[in-house]
């Protein structure tokens, strides 16, 4: 295999979401995180899961990353079920969870390494590959601690990307960082979803978030988790955070998801 | 630069003042020989090999239990924190006897493998094993569950994970355990050394003992300064770039 084969991109997976239920359990009490959810999800298409905390969005995104199992249920990626993580669904989390040990090259080529067919120079081919798209070409030695927020979860988003997987999880990767930083994140990571056709499920809980990034924004609502409510966002690409119609969107979905929750408890939640 | 003029103008004011109390005879040279008489000690024994010999034997002594103990200490710390019938057996154990000072093991390795180089081993060993087991095994707990969650939808498991996660995200407390290991080796074998006589090799420990046997205070001081400074050079060669790696990595060093 050569650097340039590596870097053709995989054609995305369309998921099923079948009927899943999850429950934790602990000593003193249960959570029923997600009841009877079924979800399709397009090749190539970017969904958003929103929903306020314990809504089971973070264990549905977990469960397709085959970091949790499901209950009941079943979830098929390509038509195959999926058994375990697997290289084809890389994830990138709230915490950028890079590893201290290693500069920024040493965490892209982390995953790389645990690629058959590419020899180490190719490997570090397709890492400054990876590092230039999100725009840290200058920092390949660079410590982990030495790099801003926003920096980290872009070399989070590098890692995730190298080892060239179908689709992308991201369980809300940009809740920690300001505000200027995440809107400089939502343009590299539109131009990147658009330049490397993934499917991309992403977890949030800011709902302009979801309209600014989403072709589609899923409500959840929490205890037991289940979805509400679907909207699809038709809005041309890309898309700026600060604009009306974009606000015009967040504005209905936040409304239905103020109902929802209404509903449920009887209260208006914030 | 700055720093090595003020730690060199700091012993040289140390040697000037211990010459002048010795010249001004508040003690007897028995008592406290001068900084010279230590220097000719030390010339003469390097010049007839019994300073360098005896380092070279103590040396090889506590470098062969000190690795013994790193091969079977990391593995086992590691085990340990993995399995948790492991954490309630070899863990308690490696808990208690870390606390036991080191030098308590000569008795017992002198009754079980006489006056050899075996019980001096032996006693290395205990000084650096319980030490890397505890530090291993703290290190492995107090890793954020993250990383190796990350790792594993990076297509890492089983021993890869071990290898290329646990391992060196628990790498600050390896290290500091590795270095009090050598600090409770070097000192069980000093004491063994002094407490009893291996014919197969005199080492540092010897050295002093005979120099108070011969009242030779010369001796027993400039042995002590070797000791001093083979502990000084061990932590610059063997710990300091670790360190360093780490402060630089981890960006734990304020500076």
């Amino acid at each position: 295999m050569t650097v340039q084969t590596e870097l053709v991109n995989e054609t995305p997976s369309k998921l099923s979401v079948g009927d899943i239920s999850k429950r934790f359990r602990s000593k003193s009490h249960e959570v029923h995180a997600l009841d009877h959810v079924s979800l399709d999800i397009a090749e190539g298409e970017f969904v958003c899961l929103v929903g306020p905390s314990g809504c089971g969005k973070s264990t549905l995104l977990n469960i397709i990353a085959g970091l949790d199992t499901a209950d009941e249920g079943t979830l098929l990626c390509d038509g195959k079920p999926v058994d375990g993580p697997g290289r084809d669904r890389m994830v990138m989390f709230q915490e950028h969870a890079l590893f201290p040990w290693l500069d920024v090259l040493g965490n892209v080529l982390f995953g790389l390494k645990l690629k058959p067919g590419l020899n180490n120079a190719e490997r570090a081919d397709v890492a400054r590959f990876y590092l230039k798209l999100v725009g840290l070409e200058k920092f390949l030695h660079a410590n982990i601690h030495e790099l801003s927020g926003g920096m980290k979860q872009r070399v989070a988003l590098a890692r995730a990307l190298a080892p060239n997987p179908r689709v992308l999880l991201m369980d809300e990767p940009f809740a920690a960082l300001d505000a200027l930083t995440r809107e400089q994140l939502y343009g590299d990571i539109q131009r990147i979803w658009q330049d490397r056709k993934k499917t991309i499920v992403f977890v949030t809980h800011n709902v302009r978030e979801a309209v600014c990034l989403g072709d589609r924004v899923v409500l959840f609502s929490p205890h037991p988790g289940r979805i509400r409510e679907q909207f699809k966002i038709d809005l041309p690409r890309p898309r700026d955070i600060n604009s009306v119609d974009l606000a015009q969107y967040s504005t209905r979905i936040t409304k239905a998801l103020k109902f929802h929750m209404a509903a449920k408890n009887g209260e208006v939640a914030e | 630069m700055k720093r090595f003029l003020s730690a060199a103008a700091f012993f040289a004011v140390i040697l000037i003042v211990w010459e002048a109390l010795v010249r001004a005879k508040v003690w007897s040279p028995i008592v406290l020989p001068s900084p010279l008489m230590v220097g000719e000690y030390l010339v003469s024994a390097i010049r007839d090999g019994s300073l360098l010999d005896a380092s070279a034997v103590t040396l090889k002594r506590l470098l062969l239990g000190y690795v013994f103990g790193i091969v079977i200490g990391l593995p086992l710390g590691l085990l340990t924190a993995r399995f948790k019938v492991l954490q309630d057996t070899i863990g308690l154990l490696a808990l208690g006897l870390q606390t036991l000072p080191s030098v308590c093991w000569v008795p017992m390795a002198l009754l079980w493998f006489g006056q050899t180089e075996t019980a001096m081993f032996f006693v290395v060993v205990m000084g650096t094993l319980w030490s890397v087991v505890i530090a291993t095994f703290t290190g492995v707990r107090t890793i954020p569950p993250i990383y190796a969650r990350a790792a594993r939808t990076m297509g890492s498991n089983g021993m890869h994970t071990w290898i290329h996660v646990m391992l060196p995200a628990s790498l600050p407390f390896v290290v500091s355990g590795m270095k009090q290991g050598w600090a409770f080796a070097w000192r069980s074998l000093m004491a063994a050394e002094i407490y009893v006589t291996i014919l197969t090799g005199f080492g540092l420990g010897h050295l002093l003992h005979y120099g108070r046997e011969l009242h030779a205070m010369e001796q027993v001081t400039g042995v002590m300064f070797v000791i001093v400074v083979i502990g000084l050079l061990a932590d610059k060669v063997m710990f300091s770039p670790w360190e360093r790696f780490l402060h630089r990595r981890w960006g734990t060093q304020g500076k």
